[in-house]
C-alpha cells in the first residue's frame, strides 16, 4: 500500500498529500507518528502539500485538521475528495460568521 | 550511530549563572549617529562584534524604552562576554552600560561629545582589546539542556512547515520541557485563529489573560489604523502551497509549541524569570525583529522554520534553520542547516526529525557555526513602535 497522505490527528477530517495523488489509487494515511489511519481513494486529483477528505462529510460541517475547526464545509464532501477553497471556508474572517461585517473590505 | 544525547554540551557559565554558547565582545552603539565609532572599533581590534542599528535618537516612552531594553538585553545576554557601550551623549550610555553591569560582565561606557569620535575610538579599542583578552581566556564547560534558553520562529512559511518543519520544533520542545530547558515562541499577529489553543495550554487563567490581553491589543491596533490585516491571510502563494483559511495557517504555526504548557507571557525583549518551560513573547511576525526580541530576552539558541526559505540569522543569537520543503532544501543549500523533507517521504517519523535537530542543536551549542553565522547574516533589527519626536 503506497503512504502518500500525513494526518496531523488521527481523527482529523483531512490529510495532506506528501506527493501529487491521482484520481482512482489507493493510498494508506498515517500519522506524524508513522502509526496507519485509513485507506483512501482518490476520488480528485490531488497536489502535493494540499488537503484529502478523510471521510464523507455535508455542508456547513466544521472540518477538522490539527484536531481543530479550521472552517466549514461550503458543500458536500466524499472521502477522497480534494479540499480546499472550492469547498471549506474559514469561519474567522471569510467565513459564514462574518461574511457581511467583512463584505467589501476584501482586497 | 552518534545521537544527540552522546554529545556532550559546553557552553560559557557567567557570574550570574547564566549560560551562552557564543563568546563576543559586544560593541553597542546607544545611538544611529554612533554606529562609526562602534564599527570602528571593531575594525580595529579582532574578537569584537558591533551591532549597527538606525534608532536611538528623539524616540520617548515606550518607543524609547523598548530602543533600550533591546540594547541593554543584547548587553546581558550570556553569549556576550564583554561589551562597550558607545553613545553620543554620556547620560544614556552610562544608564545602558549600568543595567548590562548588573550580570557581572566587564562592560565600559563612552561618550563622543567633548570627545570625538577619533579619540573615542581609541580609548574604547584600547578596553576592547582587554575584553577580548579576557573572553578569549574564559573556558568552556560541561553544561545541561536545562541550561539553555531556547526561541523558536517561522518564516516564509508553507504547507510543510505545519506539516512537518514546526512539528518538528514542537517535538524538540516537549523534549526539553521535561529536561528543564526555557523556550521562548511568540508571533502575535500569526497565531490568529489558533489563540484560543494557546490559552488552553498556558499554565494558569493569570497567563491565559495576559496573552489574551496582549493578543487583543494588537487586534485593536490594527483596527484603529483603519486597515483589515486579515483580507491578505492566507496569502496567494499559502494558497498555492495548499493552505485554505487563517485558521489553517495559524494552527500550523503554533505547532512549534508541541503540547507543551505555557508558564509564562513575556512583554517584547523581555527577559524570562520565573519557572523553566515555554513562555510567549509579545513579538512582530517579522522574521528579523522577532528574533532579535528573542535574542534581546536572552535567548541563546534559536530555532528557525522555514517553507519557502527565510535567510534571516542575528548577529549573536545562532539560528538553526531547518526546512522540511524538499525544493527549499535542495536550492538554498548554504542557508538550511536541518532538512527534514524525509519527513514527507515517509524515511523517518516526527522522531527522527526531532533527532536530527537536536543532533544540530547540541553541534551549535558546542561551537558549530549555522549557516546565517558562516554567511554574516546579521540581521539585528530594533522592533519601532512609532514615530520619534
Amino acid at each position: 500500500m503506497k503512504k502518500g497522505i500525513l494526518l496531523h490527528e488521527s481523527d482529523d477530517d483531512v490529510g495532506v498529500a506528501t506527493m501529487d495523488l491521482t484520481v482512482g489509487e489507493v493510498i494508506q494515511a498515517v500519522t506524524l507518528e508513522g502509526d496507519p489511519v485509513a485507506e483512501i481513494e482518490l476520488v480528485d486529483d490531488v497536489p502535493l502539500s494540499h488537503k484529502v477528505a478523510m471521510r464523507d462529510m455535508g455542508a456547513e460541517h466544521d472540518l477538522i485538521e490539527y484536531g481543530r475547526a479550521i472552517g466549514s464545509t461550503s458543500t458536500d464532501i466524499a472521502a477522497g475528495a480534494h479540499v480546499h477553497t472550492h469547498n471549506l471556508q474559514s469561519n474567522r474572517w471569510s467565513g459564514r460568521s462574518q461574511i457581511v461585517e467583512h463584505h467589501g473590505e476584501q482586497s | 550511530m552518534t545521537t544527540y544525547e552522546d554529545i556532550q554540551l559546553t557552553g560559557y557559565r557567567r557570574d550570574n549563572g547564566r549560560v551562552g554558547i557564543r563568546n563576543y565582545v559586544l560593541i553597542i552603539p546607544v545611538d544611529d549617529i554612533s554606529n562609526a565609532a562602534a564599527t570602528g572599533v571593531e575594525s580595529l581590534v579582532r574578537g569584537t562584534l558591533a551591532i549597527p542599528h538606525p534608532y536611538g535618537r528623539l524616540q520617548f516612552g515606550a518607543d524609547l524604552d523598548l530602543t533600550f531594553d533591546t540594547l541593554i538585553g543584547y548587553g546581558r545576554n550570556p553569549n556576550v562576554a564583554a561589551a562597550i557601550v558607545i553613545g553620543i551623549e554620556p547620560n544614556w550610555s552610562n544608564h545602558v552600560a549600568e543595567k548590562i553591569a548588573e550580570t557581572g560582565k566587564p562592560v565600559t561606557a563612552f561618550s563622543i561629545e567633548r570627545t570625538g569620535d577619533l579619540q573615542t575610538i581609541a580609548d574604547a579599542a584600547r578596553v576592547a582589546q582587554q575584553y577580548v583578552q579576557y573572553a578569549t581566556g574564559l573556558s568552556r564547560e560541561s553544561i545541561e539542556w536545562s541550561d539553555l534558553l531556547v526561541s523558536t520562529k517561522c518564516g516564509e512559511s508553507d504547507t510543510t512547515s505545519g506539516l512537518a518543519s514546526n512539528p518538528t520544533v514542537g517535538r524538540v520542545f516537549e523534549r526539553l520541557e521535561p529536561l528543564g530547558s526555557t523556550m521562548i515562541f511568540g508571533e502575535t499577529t500569526e497565531v490568529t485563529g489558533a489563540e484560543d489553543k494557546i490559552v488552553e495550554q498556558c499554565a494558569s487563567p493569570e497567563v491565559a489573560a495576559a496573552f489574551q490581553k496582549g493578543f487583543d491589543d494588537y487586534q485593536e491596533l490594527v483596527k484603529s489604523q483603519g486597515v483589515n490585516l486579515m483580507g491578505s491571510q492566507p496569502t496567494e502563494g499559502n494558497i498555492r502551497g495548499g493552505l485554505t483559511t487563517i485558521e489553517e495557517k495559524a494552527l500550523g504555526n503554533v505547532e512549534k509549541a508541541g503540547r507543551c504548557t505555557v508558564v509564562g507571557y513575556l512583554e517584547q525583549g523581555e527577559a524570562p524569570t520565573g519557572p523553566p518551560g515555554l513562555y510567549f513573547m509579545d513579538s512582530s511576525s517579522a522574521a528579523a525583529e522577532m528574533v532579535t526580541l528573542c535574542c534581546a530576552g536572552g535567548a541563546v539558541l534559536h530555532l528557525f522554520t522555514t517553507g519557502q526559505g527565510n535567510i534571516v540569522g542575528n548577529p549573536v543569537l545562532p539560528t538553526i534553520k531547518i526546512t522540511a520543503n524538499p525544493l527549499t532544501a535542495e536550492t538554498m543549500t548554504e542557508h538550511i542547516d536541518v532538512d527534514v523533507s524525509g519527513l514527507l517521504r515517509f524515511e523517518y517519523s516526527l522522531d527522527g526529525a526531532a533527532d536530527r535537530t537536536m543532533e544540530m542543536m547540541a553541534k551549535t551549542v558546542n561551537g558549530r557555526l549555522t549557516c546565517a553565522e558562516t554567511l554574516r547574516h546579521d540581521d539585528f533589527v530594533i522592533t519601532k513602535l512609532y514615530r520619534s519626536a
